[in-house]
């Protein structure tokens, strides 16, 4: 048994670890029996949802070959291990970039098809599996099955934002989209309240990319304080690929050095830096991978790891929910000092059980801090059930197993669709009690 | 360019060839595994190789090694690089109680990389450049209790290519010896990892680039096994007789 533990690193979970360095070797390793198992990419979702504890892991970093690469038309097939670090560097110097991406690339494909992860364009592209052409899947039995919109269809959108439940995920064909700069073209606006988000947000319909970030300390008339940043691609620029991390964070940081200063010192040198208020031009990486400048910068959470809540909201109660999350952040002093918050369109993702939603999603980091924080994320969970919304799974590591099915009300089906021989914690936790209910 | 890779679904083997594809390098990919090579090969393709062959051999069938290379020569021309990467580890305490295991242990890591090596100098025009490169291991320094037969097999291999570095000195074929240390690939996926000792493939890829850009003779990686095994070859016997490593 070897400890392995996610983004949060809130526990380190004892599994039986296989690294198959071949796609044969992978199929081999989910068909042999015994504990059940399940895949994890790079270990960037923050709870549970990787984790499977005593169970078997199925660590795909090795399964990182690019398969094809058509670069007259964009289509990249990879094997699922495959970073989108790794990716960006084969297919941006030929004109290409993925067509979403999250906060960090250090992310593999599976990973991604298994959340259905979202980017700062949801509302022009939609989610990462609407660009997903098509993904090899090997089930525990019978033969690998070829996934698309129109082949295995069901199968496919149980597998898009499927938490790694229907099989070992081995390869993915993408759908890029051409670039003819790695430069971004940027503008960052002050915003002085909420109001002047939506605001903002309204009037940058033809801008890609959006995001804001929101003081959590601000209070009263001040509350939704922040900035807001719009970007697209530029049109000219060379087309260099990013670099490696300047900087490491080389082992835990003692509980001393986590006070409200060094991680508001944190937070501003690293998410504020390159946002400058005005227009300007920066390349891909500040851009959309800030923190990755900096390898391992959970550590600075401590030993006790942190949690991260991201929920969306309907665009009816958006407003007014995000205001009561702010004053609930406020008052519980847990020490988050930033809100990332934007906005996700109508798209709708190819994924039974995908996350985003029309409406407004916000992410904040909490240190844990214990019961207290968790009575926090619970009050939090609870304004956003009550206004219609939802908690993202991948960064998810204590919601109920109500608010989860509320939420998600296809999960009954991805159950019916389930390896049988696939389990996370994650999903024991939130189907436990009404699967036994159910059988 | 064209470069020779005898085991390419090494790991480490691997991460050499994609560092060598961005420049554009043809490959002959050499291996037991048909799907597995060419798996590789597509992936080295998409990095920027001119060509990428796979060649499915049995590499430690000593007996056709000789016709082998010469086939190989024959078909893709001589080559401008040769890297020998496939080893095995095997476990010590089996291969002292089974000579047919002892044996697979010198065939896989001495013998047939030794006919390999002599095989692909075989008649090669003098003047030509080609750079020779095979990965021994830092075991091979010294004989140790607990892995003396893979230790002896590597240490084999080092006096061979030693030898023939001394022979082809002056002329412009170059002859290489890496010595890894710890290395966290599938070969060692059973032993426990962290600390600062492992190093990753992509990490010793980078040492065998510099070592054949530089067109060293023996390259320990990382660089600090250098000082660590040039302690550990010189400890009198009375101290290393004593040492539990
Ligand atoms: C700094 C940071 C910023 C982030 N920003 C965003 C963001 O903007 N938008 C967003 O959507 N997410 C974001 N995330 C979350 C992250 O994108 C997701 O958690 C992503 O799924 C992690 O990918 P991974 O490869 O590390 O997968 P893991 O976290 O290792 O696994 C995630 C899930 O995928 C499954 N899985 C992995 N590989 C396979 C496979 N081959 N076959 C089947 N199932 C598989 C696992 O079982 C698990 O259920 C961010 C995370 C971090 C750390
Ligand atoms: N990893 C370390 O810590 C370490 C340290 C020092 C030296 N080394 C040396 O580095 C080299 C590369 O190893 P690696 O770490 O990259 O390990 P790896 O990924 O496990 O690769 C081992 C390679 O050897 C091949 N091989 C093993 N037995 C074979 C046989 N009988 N016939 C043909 N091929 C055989 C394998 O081929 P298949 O894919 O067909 O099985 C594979 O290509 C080896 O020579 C090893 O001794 C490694």
């Amino acid at each position: 048994m070897q400890t392995v533990s996610s983004w949060g690193r809130l526990r380190q979970v004892p599994h039986e670890v296989a690294r198959p360095a071949f796609l044969d070797e992978a199929r081999a390793v989910l068909q042999a029996g015994g504990a059940p198992a399940l895949c994890y990419g790079k270990g960037r979702s923050y709870g549970d949802v990787c984790l499977n504890e005593n169970g078997r892991l199925i660590v795909t970093d090795l399964l990182d070959r690019i398969i094809s690469f058509d670069r007259e038309r964009g289509v990249l097939r990879a094997e699922a291990g495959l970073t989108f670090e790794r990716l960006l560097r084969v297919v941006v110097p030929h004109g290409w970039f993925l067509a979403v991406t999250p906060g960090t690339k250090f992310v593999t494909l599976g990973g991604a098809v298994a959340n259905d992860v979202h980017g700062k364009n949801h509302e022009a592209v939609g989610t990462f599996g609407a660009h997903v052409l098509s993904l090899g899947l090997a089930r525990s039995f019978g033969e690998v099955l070829t996934l698309s919109p129109t082949q295995n269809a069901e199968l496919f959108a149980a597998t898009v934002g499927g938490l790694g439940l229907t099989g070992a995920i081995l390869w993915v064909e993408l759908q890029l989209v051409p670039i003819r700069s790695a430069m971004m073209e940027i503008e960052t606006l002050a915003t002085a309240d909420l109001d002047a988000f939506f605001r903002r947000a309204q009037e940058s319909r033809d801008w890609p990319y959006t995001v804001a970030w929101v003081d959590c300390l601000a209070k009263g008339a001040a509350t939704g304080r922040g900035f807001f940043a719009r970007g697209r691609h530029a049109e000219t620029g060379e087309l260099t690929v990013h670099g490696n991390p300047r900087l490491s964070v080389p082992f835990d940081a003692p509980g001393a050095l986590l006070n409200a200063h060094t991680m508001a010192l944190f937070n501003g040198a690293i998410l504020y830096r390159p946002w400058a208020l005005g227009a300007k031009t920066m390349h891909y990486d500040p851009f959309f991978y800030p923190l990755d400048s900096i390898a391992h910068w959970n550590r600075l959470y401590g030993k006790r790891g942190f949690f991260q809540h991201q929920s969306v909201v309907p665009m009816a109660h958006a407003p007014d929910t995000i205001r009561k999350l702010l004053e609930l952040t406020a008052e519980f002093r847990e020490g988050s000092f930033l809100m990332v918050l934007k906005l996700f369109g109508d798209k709708p993702s190819p994924g039974l059980m995908s996350f985003p939603m029309a409406g407004a999603t916000l992410a904040l980091d909490f240190p844990n801090k214990g019961e207290s924080t968790r009575r926090l994320l619970g009050r939090m969970a609870e304004l956003v059930m009550t206004a219609g919304g939802r908690l993202y799974p991948a960064k998810d590591a204590t919601m109920s197993g109500d608010a989860f099915r509320a939420g998600y009300p296809a999960w009954r089906q991805l159950e019916a669709q389930r390896d049988p021989a696939i389990m996370s914690d994650f999903w024991r936790r939130v189907t436990a009690p009404a699967a036994a209910g159910a059988a | 360019m064209t470069i020779l890779i005898l085991g390419a679904t090494s790991a480490i083997a691997q991460a050499y060839a994609r560092r060598r594809a961005g420049e554009g390098a043809r490959f002959v990919l050499a291996g037991r595994r048909q799907d597995r090579l060419a798996a590789i090969a597509a992936d080295l393709i998409a990095c920027g190789a001119a060509a990428a062959d796979p060649f499915v051999v049995d590499l430690t069938a000593i007996d056709g090694i000789e016709e082998t290379a010469r086939a190989l020569r024959a078909r893709f021309g001589e080559f401008d690089e040769a890297l020998i990467a496939y080893g095995l580890l095997g476990e010590q305490v089996v291969s002292e109680q089974d000579p047919h295991a002892a044996r697979v242990m010198f065939d896989t890591n001495f013998t047939s990389a030794a006919l390999w090596a002599l095989a692909l100098l075989k008649d090669r025009p003098a003047a030509v450049p080609f750079t020779l490169v095979a990965i021994g291991s830092v075991a091979g320094d010294r004989g140790r209790a607990s892995n003396f037969i893979y230790g002896a097999a590597k240490g084999a291999l080092d006096r061979l290519l030693e030898g023939l570095a001394q022979k082809y000195g002056g002329s412009p074929v170059r002859i290489i010896t890496i010595k890894p240390g710890f290395v966290d690939t599938p070969m060692t996926a059973g032993i426990p990892k962290g600390g600062p000792l492992w190093a990753t493939p992509d990490a010793v890829a980078a040492d065998i680039a510099r070592a054949v850009a530089k067109g060293r003779r023996v390259v320990y990686t990382p660089w600090f096994w250098r000082p660590i095994m040039l302690i550990i070859r010189h400890l009198p016997w009375f101290v290393f007789k004593r040492l539990k490593i």
